[in-house]
């Protein structure tokens, strides 16, 4: 397998620019000769989708949602992050590419990264003319805050509903694109399979989620921004919906696999009620500006929190990490919390909390302040927790919250297979083994608006792209392995639901592939899953009919694939016998329990390429070797 | 742990768009009162899967945090539910007793056809935002973020207009399925904003005809979409629609 990064050569504050200046363009009149098809409609897929639309390219999207506007970009809170340095307190876009490779723990390319941050000040610039509703200070221009891990403020916000306002911003100029006849929106529809031609991407297989047709597009070039995978643990901060089978069926047609193994565990979330639990809600980072994560000294204290003395708390972040305190990487603070979970001094009925106090902001600023900056974030926890957290402390634990790694991509964001280009939370791209708060809609718009409609064109001009029909064989081949999967599943008419067969899964996930991994319990869970992949093959029940709509059938085959992706994380974090970010290996930790990375043998992406499944998943490991040419490694200090 | 209860159910079946639809009775216990209501149908789903009887009960969510819009259940009459400013998804079974019976239906709208049970197709909210909800401005061509200073209660009372979700709750409660409260919200963001302004007749003209094309009603003051609104967008939206409308099209589209 090649994986020629096509990095440009130069100075990293040229390479970008040089690039641009080197690709390929499809002359205006040509781009109307040229479809692309572009599946998924966050962040990533929805600024793609309108910007190649706007090139003049016929885009056909796709979502599973019943609008374009609910992809899951729509939840994130917190904010975005750019180097503008409006606040005049030092920042550089040199800073903003150092913090978020630092925070990736020297796990991402170079490249890639600092062209994230050369990209961030466009991007706030192309939100505000769109009319998204950043917040603003008295004299009338833009607010900045700060988030985990970095010294400055440069996190552009909307109150705690940033991820929707840009996405409303990215899905208004995708529809103004439909409106013009330039994109053809496909809503609820599910991609099941990509078709390659001659080597190269040139259509996908869907089915219609409400006549449940399978259906065959064609074009010259695929955008996957399908999201990330975090689903595969159950429960999760991500929508319901979420999943990893448009990616994992690009993985099954060649496509490697990058870093699947790095995933992020956020700090605050609020806690599982019960099992009947369907998903994890998560309650912005940015609360950590303002709120003192804190446990009782004593593990039997079962005082009401605000009757816990000051000297009988322990702020176990500030104390340590003085430097960062309550604002350390969310690798770093979930770890943190698990571990006084598991001394005892959890919080709440499970012991699996820990409090998170807004008592002395609220003195120090006022209520008032403190509800203009999080107002629906403390609505949304006393809703589903009946407490109320201007009265008393939160109750958080962290959560699976975003899965860095994904599908293996080049400079031009470009998969191993050409002409499938990959975007978003789906690539593997830019955040190394952690990524910082505020950077996930930085990533989804510097992918769609800024790199995308280049490197597709690039790819265009440069390649011959035959003719090809909707009855090419690779197309028959493609839309019947999607129709006897489905056919399958209702076959084994077994006694067990899916959804019992995805909580199993996610559990063992969480307990062996979770915030904390050793070589013993990593071989157990790859064998755990084995087993239960098959019985779900053997024992599966999956009501209802493919010819209509069928919720559980669309379960049905997420699941599938989480139970052969779930083999290939643990494989991963198996065979990445280091500690890296949120990737923590019990047996590599510095004596202060950060992670000991191993830059010797594992300063490479882990990219893998599907061999098979026959009860055990067969992957071939392939290593792009990361080369730091401008930035020295070092160990991570938050202190 | 909380103790468990029983609720009675009536809820709406229906096969497809042109099959007759009625309400079904079921009976769950084991609800507990921190289960959000669509983790309670979750509940009587995998019930129904186990028993084989019949088909599981389909209804439409997503994010399960109250911001994707999906979630859309008319819940004793009412949309989204008892709870003010409350997604059905983020009604928890707390605000319900041992004993009550529920009725749950979809949003009902002639715009808005059922495809199954309680999923109905709101696509007509995309061709509305089509029409002209957005500025039209092309990727890369954008000047610096600020060099168009905003005053602050401006941009703020914008952002309250922008948090509209697109869940359709104020058309279900209006009795004219009216879906002033959803244009009115997207037009009063945008119109609003400097930004918007060089379209604002424009858009306001194309976004109130394509409603009406669409098969919603006209507005008749009822009120009862903003007192549904889950993220509590106020009527204002509408009256400044109107006088948008009507400056429009006294003035012209392009004046």
């Amino acid at each position: 397998m090649n994986l020629d990064s096509k990095v440009p050569s130069g100075p990293l504050k040229e390479k970008w620019s040089k690039h641009l200046n080197d690709i390929k363009l499809v002359a205006p009149n040509n781009k109307r000769k040229h479809d692309v098809i572009v599946v998924g409609t966050g962040l990533a897929g929805g600024s793609a989708a309108a910007s190649l639309a706007e090139l003049g390219y016929n885009v056909k999207s796709f979502c599973i949602q019943d609008s374009a506007r609910r992809a899951h970009s729509i939840a994130a809170q917190g904010g975005i992050n750019a180097a503008k340095n409006y606040p005049n307190d030092g920042d550089t876009i040199w800073r903003l590419f150092y913090d978020t490779i630092k925070g990736g723990d020297y796990r991402s390319r170079e490249s890639n990264t600092y062209r994230l941050a050369e990209i961030s000040n466009e991007i706030i610039d192309q939100a505000v003319a769109q009319g998204v509703p950043f917040a603003r200070e008295y004299g009338g221009l833009l607010a900045n805050r700060s988030f985990g891990g970095a010294q400055v403020s440069r996190t552009f916000y909307a109150r705690g509903q940033t991820g929707q306002q840009l996405l409303l911003g990215a899905y208004q100029a995708m529809m103004r694109q439909v409106n013009k006849g330039k994109i053809e929106m496909h809503t609820r529809h599910e991609m099941l399979d990509l078709v390659i031609i001659d080597g190269k991407a040139r259509g996908i297989v869907t089915r219609d989620l409400v006549s449940g047709e399978i259906q065959r597009w064609m074009a010259d070039a695929v955008v996957l921004a399908s999201g990330g995978y975090g689903n595969v643990f159950n429960l999760s901060t991500n929508a319901i919906n979420s999943n990893v089978t448009a990616a994992w069926r690009c993985h099954k047609r060649g496509a490697a696999f990058a870093n699947p193994c790095y995933v992020q565990i956020h700090p605050t979330c609020i806690p599982v009620s019960g099992d009947y639990q369907s998903k994890l809600t998560l309650m912005s980072e940015s609360l950590r500006n303002d709120g003192r994560v804190w446990v009782p000294k004593d593990k039997d204290d079962d005082r009401h929190p605000n009757d816990i003395p000051e000297d009988e708390r322990y702020y176990y972040l500030e104390e340590k990490y003085p430097a960062f305190g309550n604002l350390v990487p969310r690798d770093v603070a979930s770890r943190n919390a698990k571990i006084v979970c598991d001394e005892g001094m959890g919080v709440g009925q499970t012991g699996r909390a820990v409090y998170l106090d807004f008592r002395d902001a609220i003195e120090r600023e006022g209520k008032k302040a403190i509800s203009d900056k999080y107002g629906n974030l403390f609505e949304m926890y006393e809703n589903i927790t009946d407490d109320n957290p201007y009265e008393e402390p939160m109750r958080i634990f962290p959560a699976v919250h975003y899965t860095m790694g994904g599908l293996w991509v080049d400079y031009n964001l470009q998969s191993n297979i050409p002409g499938l280009f990959v975007a978003g939370e789906a690539n593997f791209s830019d955040h190394g083994a952690n990524r910082l708060g505020a950077s996930a809609l930085m990533q989804g718009l510097s992918d769609g608006y800024f790199i995308i409609p280049y490197t597709i064109g690039n790819y265009i001009a440069a390649t011959d792209l035959d003719e090809v029909n909707r009855d090419h064989e690779a197309f028959d081949e493609a839309t019947s392995n999607a129709q006897s999967q489905i056919d399958k599943l209702f076959e084994v008419d077994g006694d067990k639901s899916v959804i019992e067969f995805h909580r199993e899964l996610g559990q063992i996930m969480w307990d062996k592939v979770g915030i904390s991994r050793s070589e013993e319990g990593l071989k157990e869970a790859i064998k755990e899953i084995q087993d239960l992949r098959e019985e779900f093959w053997n024992n599966v029940r999956v009501p209802g009919e493919s010819s209509n709509y069928n919720k559980y059938l669309e379960f049905a085959g997420r699941v599938a694939d989480f139970l052969e992706l779930g083999e290939l994380m643990a494989k991963d974090a198996l065979h990445r016998d280091e500690s890296c970010g949120c990737h923590l290996r019990a047996e590599h930790q510095t004596e202060e329990g950060e992670a000991l990375r191993n830059d010797d043998e594992y300063s490479y992406v882990a990219a893998w390429e599907f061999q098979g499944v026959n009860g055990e998943l067969q992957e071939e490991l392939h290593k792009e070797d990361l080369e730091f040419d401008f930035v020295e490694l070092k160990q991570r200090s938050y202190k | 742990m909380a103790d468990t209860f029983t609720v009675h159910l009536k809820i709406w079946r229906q096969d497809g768009p042109d099959q007759p639809g009625k309400l079904v009775d079921y009976t769950l216990d084991k609800v507990n009162e921190h289960m959000s209501f669509l983790e309670m149908l979750d509940v009587l789903n995998e019930e129904i899967v186990a028993e084989g009887k019949e088909e599981p009960i389909e209804f439409d969510y997503d994010c399960r945090e109250g911001i994707c819009g999906s979630c859309n259940l008319v819940i004793n009459g009412q949309a989204h539910g008892p709870k003010d400013m409350t997604c059905t998804c983020q009604l928890h079974m707390r605000n319900f007793s041992d004993g009550d019976t529920i009725v749950i239906e979809p949003f009902r709208a002639k715009a808005f056809p059922v495809i199954k049970d309680l999923v109905v197709d709101r696509s007509a909210f995309d061709r509305i935002i089509e029409a002209g909800g957005y500025v039209s401005v092309k990727t890369g061509s954008a000047p610096d973020a600020n060099s168009i200073p905003i005053d602050k209660t401006v941009a703020d009372t914008a952002f309250d207009y922008a948090t509209c979700i697109g869940c359709g709750a104020c058309v279900a409660a209006c009795p004219n399925s009216s879906a002033s409260l959803f244009t009115g919200a997207k037009l009063a963001h945008l119109n609003r904003l400097p930004q918007g302004e060089p379209e604002r007749k424009k858009r306001t003209v194309s976004m109130v005809d394509q409603m009406e094309e669409e098969g919603f009603g006209d507005c008749s003051n009822y009120a009862e979409c903003e007192a549904v609104c889950p993220k509590g967008i106020s009527i204002s939206a509408i009256a400044e629609m109107r006088r948008n409308y009507v400056k429009a099209t006294l003035a012209g589209t392009e004046a």
